[in-house]
């Protein structure tokens, strides 16, 4: 799949030169049309995660900034990349779908109690919504983020404070047992195509564990977590 | 006829518009995986009446609700405040994972909305929303409900057919997959008389003992539990 990120650092290139050109160089640039490109406003957001779990690293954050779709529905089957993020914490597919117009992704896990912050980019701000997405990585198959929050009208300096809720992807069943999860509770399996459980995404049920009535749970009284799960600030700074 | 009938209700609606009188579109979503909801009771009422409130003890309209999904004698106590309502917008049951979609027109005084429905499979665990204030601005809204416990009845974790019946000890009826049976019971014991916020269920992974015959894989929840989407038109 094409990376939209790749076509357009090029073209931004292009752009600043162009600009660049028009405002210092001009008798370089007489096969230039009459008005110069007008100058691309750089719209930057700066999003801060922390981690307000006991005992769930957080697979590495993605942030994507998209004018349209959803990484995920309540009450609808999850998609197949939805499907890898939450099983596994990979979140290559979901950042490259075509919906996506920029994105970002954390290169480690977020630990319990830690914070990131990473910052996003776009030189067009009409309808823009921000979405973020992570696993729990000590879980089957949950997950926790934001969902096309719009920020079209933030203003600079302005800042939009979320807590997150646990989601679960319905793909996988709450098992917890021994090579079905990802995390290093486990390190077992992570993505597995199979649909094996209820196949909407619902609110996630919580970790139950060996402590709490499931004999062969590998998880315990240290994995169980409530919602909220992540403090999350968007805070425009461009 | 039906198009004759919305015009004549749209009518209807105009003359009533005037001080806080609504038009409102509400649609509730259940976010559980593995919880169905009994009939749904949503209303409009005046600041001073309840549905149910926290910390207070349960009516014996709510128990029979909570305890049996029964909304009649909720839905009767609303005559008397002369509220608004919409009885049953699912037509049964509502899914994991499923809405439902009603309409609610307000009368003047009637500034509160309130929604009840039994969790299934509790012993008297219901999702609530207390008198939230309708905007009188138009817009989209949207709202978290939480579960609720009625404090009307232990917390045995059960299935006993015909126990919805209030003050009969039992979880009424496990729509759905994954329940058991033959539990020995979690406790005979509410503690808590009051209506508060449910401690979940504890289920157990021993479908044919146990102490409960609820599936601690398929019927715990975490909050929120349910959302609503109000539009005021």
């Amino acid at each position: 799949m094409l990376n939209k990120k790749a076509l357009l650092l090029p073209l931004l290139g292009m752009i600043l030169l162009g600009c660049g050109g028009d405002d210092n160089n001009n008798d370089d640039m007489t096969m230039m049309p009459a008005p110069g490109p007008v100058p691309v406003p750089t719209f930057s957001f700066e999003v801060k995660i922390n981690n307000l779990t006991y005992g769930q690293p957080l697979s590495p954050i993605g942030i994507a900034l998209h004018k349209q779709g959803h990484f995920w529905n309540l009450g609808q089957a999850a998609s197949s990349e939805l499907e890898m993020l939450a099983e596994s914490g990979d979140n290559t597919a979901l950042l490259a779908m075509d919906m996506i117009d920029t994105s970002i992704s954390d290169t480690a896990p977020l630990v319990p109690g830690k914070s990131v912050t990473l910052t996003l980019s776009t030189q067009d701000i009409t309808d823009m919504k921000l979405s973020l997405i992570s696993m729990m990585v000590n879980t089957n198959d949950g997950f926790s983020g934001l969902n096309a929050i719009d920020v079209s009208a933030l203003a600079i300096g302005a800042k939009l404070n979320f807590k997150t809720h646990a989601y679960d992807s319905g793909t996988e069943a709450n098992n917890e047992a021994a090579g079905t999860i990802p995390g290093p509770a486990d390190m077992g399996e992570g993505f597995n195509a199979q649909r094996e459980d209820v196949n909407f995404v619902s609110m996630h049920p919580g970790i139950i564990g060996n402590d709490d009535g499931l004999t062969n749970s590998v998880l315990n009284y240290q994995h169980k977590f409530d919602n909220p799960l992540m403090a999350v600030s968007i805070t425009r700074i461009q | 006829m039906k198009i004759s009938a919305f015009a004549a209700l749209g009518l209807i609606t105009l003359g009533m518009q005037h001080a806080q009188a609504a038009s409102l579109d509400i649609k509730i979503k259940n976010l559980t995986q593995g919880i169905y909801y009994t009939p749904i009771l949503i209303a409009a009422h005046p600041d001073t009446n309840h549905l149910f409130e926290s910390g207070m003890t349960a009516s014996t309209e709510l128990q029979m609700m909570a305890e049996g999904g029964n909304i009649s004698g909720l839905s009767s106590m609303l005559d008397t405040y002369s509220a608004n309502k919409v009885e049953n917008p699912a037509a049964g049951l509502l899914a994991p994972g499923q809405s439902a979609m009603t309409m609610l027109e307000t009368t003047d005084g009637n500034t509160m909305l309130s929604i009840t429905a039994m969790m299934l499979p509790t012993n008297d665990g219901f999702v609530g929303l207390d008198s939230w204030k309708i905007p009188t601005e138009a817009g989209t809204y949207t709202i978290l409900l939480n579960a609720y416990d009625a404090g009307t009845e232990a917390n045995n974790e059960l299935i006993l057919e015909g126990s919805g019946a209030p003050g009969m000890l039992g979880i009424p009826a496990a729509p759905g997959m994954g329940a058991g049976t033959n539990g020995s019971s979690v406790t005979s014991d509410e503690a808590n008389p009051m209506v508060h916020i449910h401690r979940g269920s504890l289920g157990d992974d021993d479908m044919a003992g146990g102490k409960s015959d609820l599936n601690n894989t398929v019927h715990r929840w975490l909050n929120p539990v349910a959302k609503v989407i109000v539009t005021v038109k």
